[in-house]
């Protein structure tokens, strides 16, 4: 009887319980391990990130000095200005964002929280890694076909996107598409996988109001993700249809409607932004409470919050459209549920403020940005109340006062977010402490730059300042303003090159860095009750859970901490006086 | 697959497979609902579309209902069958169920051939647009449920019982979202 033979005889295992595997591919390429595929997202995320950061590079310089030599580059001709700007947005939010929040942290970190051996389907998630790369590939391919990459805006709008006599790119804009839907059917399966996990594979005593709120935010995500991506798949068939079988569904010249494809993307566009957002938003909510030694304030306020922000996003889409030409009695409604949208929102930053009030603070690397992410988010949310209002958005509208907004939101959720998360987990991840020096250069050059980059370009936005133009020159009344687009583009030079000590410290502390202990930050979730790097499947037993997830400095307990799978006092300190 | 492992962890008391395949679902609902609120929209904008859905076979398509909507009766035979534990008869149903699906396939080639000989293209308007894209993405997941259905016919048939057994509930979720998919193009594309 062959092994072949015998392995077939015998009782199929549990597909969890797959023995550590012995060769290298099947143990760092294709692994079905969460917590290599969290890596190999990780990974994949910081890269596409630097490609990301070069295209900022190259816009930020056309702008402040247009049409001279780039250094390191040639000249940023118009055409492929375009291509620069489609591709930073489609890079930077659905390459890099998605996978370093949800990709990487939420594959390696929700079967550790809630005390699983695995993701519920561990080959499903090796899949959708191995589609995301693939959907990367042919990103990064349409940039040597003919006719070079997309350069329709990371938006896509038709009619641009839809006939290539508009853009000049034909095959571009096709793998453009590809790689969308690719990367779209990628976190469809992590959706699946996520949802599944936080369900059904909580350990005994892990109920749903126990849970760490980053698995909560990384749950809401992917249920928004899961049901707003449907229509934009069906949107981007449609325009692949019209490009290459000779559809007209956006074409008006056919019959079509471009607007069809706005309200397809925006309906997923806003959903998304919270994809992205909430994740770094669950980061920053892990760690407040560990350096701030207390107890999260209203947990079960920012759980509500956080489902009611979810489905007001579904409903808030035509705010990208106020002046699109949709029906003006429908900017009222839109209006009105984008500003309150900012209800959710703004309980769950009092209440960030609120774990931090009284606490004893400490510092790391970590807590600085999460304090970061909390502070300049502000900014971002409360710019948004004012494009939510249609009157003012009519002036603000297409102006570099949206890209700052914008950046506002994104850049503090998910990548001063991603940091904190980064410089949290590291040692969970890799079993070595990052070294904090170089962490701190790294926050106050990221956090300083990035201010000085955008905050600028809201006043060259209420100025007037037109965003997505070539060369800013061309129209006597911006030129006034290009000392601050100069001002801008020092800034980001700067704010590149302070992710530099980032990458050193990475490599460094992998091979050099202090040896972490298994709860270096002496916190309560899950996560750190196993060793640094956790053991293939987790957990050398399956924990049980006693407790919430932040009971910091409770009263009568001999350490500051208490955490969920440590026998002992099983309410609150409060509910127990009750 | 078993789940003994996970039933002492687990709260809501559903397989994981379930979870999952409902989930899937829904995002699959959303897929089809952007495609048909786009067409209903699009309708309503171009004033009814009644000259171009005069040319659609609503005979063919009838048959074609009724061929969907008996798979679905069967698939859920099949399903009975296997909590049953009559391997045979679970087997027969899964084969008729693949049967029916191919004869769906089939006779919707047939029309599409009907309709191409008449010059009416993808390109031919809006109405043949959409026409093409929804019955075209519809007919790529009935063909993904053959595919799945005749692999769990297979491997019935085998020493894997175990593992087709609770495949088969799944697999019938998803033949039943695929023909609720059709009863919504059935009288968009065809009555209306």
């Amino acid at each position: 009887m062959t092994a072949r033979a015998v392995a077939k005889a015998t009782p199929e295992p549990h597909h969890n319980r797959h023995s550590a595997p012995q060769s290298f591919w099947r143990k760092y390429v294709f692994s079905v391990d969460h917590k290599v595929i969290g890596k190999q997202y990780l990974a994949l995320g910081l890269f596409m990130a630097l490609v990301g950061g070069f295209t900022a590079y190259l816009i930020r310089w056309q702008l402040a000095w247009p049409e001279t030599e780039v250094p390191g580059w040639s000249y940023v001709e118009p055409d492929f200005y375009n291509t620069m700007v489609t591709m930073h947005g489609t890079i930077m939010v659905f390459f890099v964002a998605m996978p370093i929040l949800l990709g990487a942290f939420g594959n390696f970190l929700i079967p550790l929280m809630v005390g699983a051996p695995d993701m519920a389907f561990p080959r499903l998630n090796m899949m959708s890694f191995w589609t995301i790369f693939t959907a990367s590939c042919v990103l990064m391919a349409s940039f040597f076909v003919p006719g070079g990459a997309a350069a329709a805006g990371w938006t896509g709008y038709a009619p641009l996107s839809a006939d290539p006599v508009y853009t000049g790119v034909d095959w571009g804009q096709n793998l453009w598409i590809l790689a969308l839907a690719l990367e779209f059917s990628s976190f469809l399966m992590g959706g699946v996988n996520f949802m599944t996990t936080a369900i059904n594979m909580r350990a005994p005593g892990l109920s749903l109001f126990r849970l760490p709120l980053f698995v909560w935010m990384q749950m809401t995500a992917a249920v928004l993700f899961m049901l707003s991506v449907g229509p934009l798949i069906a949107g981007a068939v449609m325009l692949l249809l019209d490009r290459t079988a000779g559809t007209g569904f956006f074409l008006p010249a056919r019959g079509g409607d471009p607007l069809l494809w706005q309200h397809l993307f925006w309906f997923f566009g806003h959903p998304e932004v919270y994809v992205v957002l909430l994740p770094g938003f669950g980061a920053i909510l892990e760690i407040l409470p560990v350096f701030a030694r207390k107890p999260i304030f209203g947990y079960r306020a920012i759980v509500y919050s956080t489902i009611a922000a979810g489905a007001l996003s579904f409903i808030v889409w035509a705010h990208h459209m106020f002046i699109s030409g949709i029906d003006a009695r429908l900017a009222i409604p839109f209006s009105v549920t984008t500003i309150l949208i900012s209800v959710p929102f703004a309980i769950m930053i009092f209440s960030m403020i609120a774990t931090l009030w009284g606490g004893s603070l400490r510092f790391p690397t970590p807590m600085l940005f999460a304090l970061g992410a909390l502070a300049t988010f502000l900014i971002g949310g409360v710019t948004g109340i004012f494009l939510g209002s249609a009157a003012v958005d009519i002036f603000m509208h297409d102006t570099y006062f949206v890209v700052a907004h914008f950046h506002f939101t994104l850049f503090p959720s998910a990548l001063l977010g991603g940091f904190a998360a980064i410089y949290y987990w590291y040692p969970k991840m890799f079993g070595r402490m990052l070294d904090e020096t170089l962490g701190k250069l790294h926050f106050w050059i990221t956090i300083v730059a990035f201010n000085c980059v955008f905050i600028p370009l809201f006043l060259v936005g209420m100025g007037g300042h037109m965003r997505r133009i070539y060369n800013p020159l061309q129209y006597d009344f911006l030129k006034p303003m290009q000392p601050i687009h100069e001002f801008a583009t020092i800034a980001a030079i700067v704010l590149l090159l302070g992710q530099i000590p980032l990458i050193v410290n990475f490599f460094w502390s992998l091979a050099f860095g202090r040896r972490a202990a298994d709860n270096p930050w002496q916190a309560n979730t899950l996560e750190w009750a196993t060793t640094s790097p956790p053991p293939h499947e987790n957990f050398a037993a399956v924990p049980t859970v006693y407790r919430d997830a932040y009971e910091y400095s409770l009263p009568g307990n001999a350490t500051d901490w208490l955490p969920q799978h440590v026998p002992g006092p099983a309410l609150k300190a409060q509910e127990q006086a009750a | 697959m078993a789940h003994s492992e996970h039933e002492t962890r687990v709260f809501t008391e559903q397989p994981i497979g379930r979870v999952g395949m409902w989930w899937f679902l829904a995002s699959e609902v959303m897929v089809f609902g952007g495609l048909l609120g786009s067409y209903i929209l699009s309708r309503i904008a171009a004033g009814g579309w009644a000259a171009e859905t005069a040319h659609v076979n609503t005979r063919i398509a009838a048959i074609n209902t009724l061929i969907l909507v008996t798979s679905s009766l069967t698939i859920v035979q099949a399903h009975a069958a296997v909590e049953a534990e009559e391997h045979t008869r679970a087997r027969k149903y899964l084969l008729i169920t693949v049967l029916l699906g191919l004869g769906f396939l089939c006779i919707k080639g047939f029309e599409y051939s009907i309709e191409l000989g008449h010059g009416f293209t993808p390109a031919s308007g809006l109405f043949w647009s959409y026409y093409y894209t929804m019955t075209g993405l519809h007919g790529l997941h009935v063909f993904a449920g053959v595919v799945v259905n005749f692999v769990l016919f297979l491997l019935a048939g085998g020493r894997r019982w175990a593992a087709v057994k609770q495949r088969v509930e799944y697999a019938g979720l998803y033949w039943h979202f695929v023909d609720v998919v059709w009863i919504f193009l059935f009288p968009l594309l065809y009555l209306a």
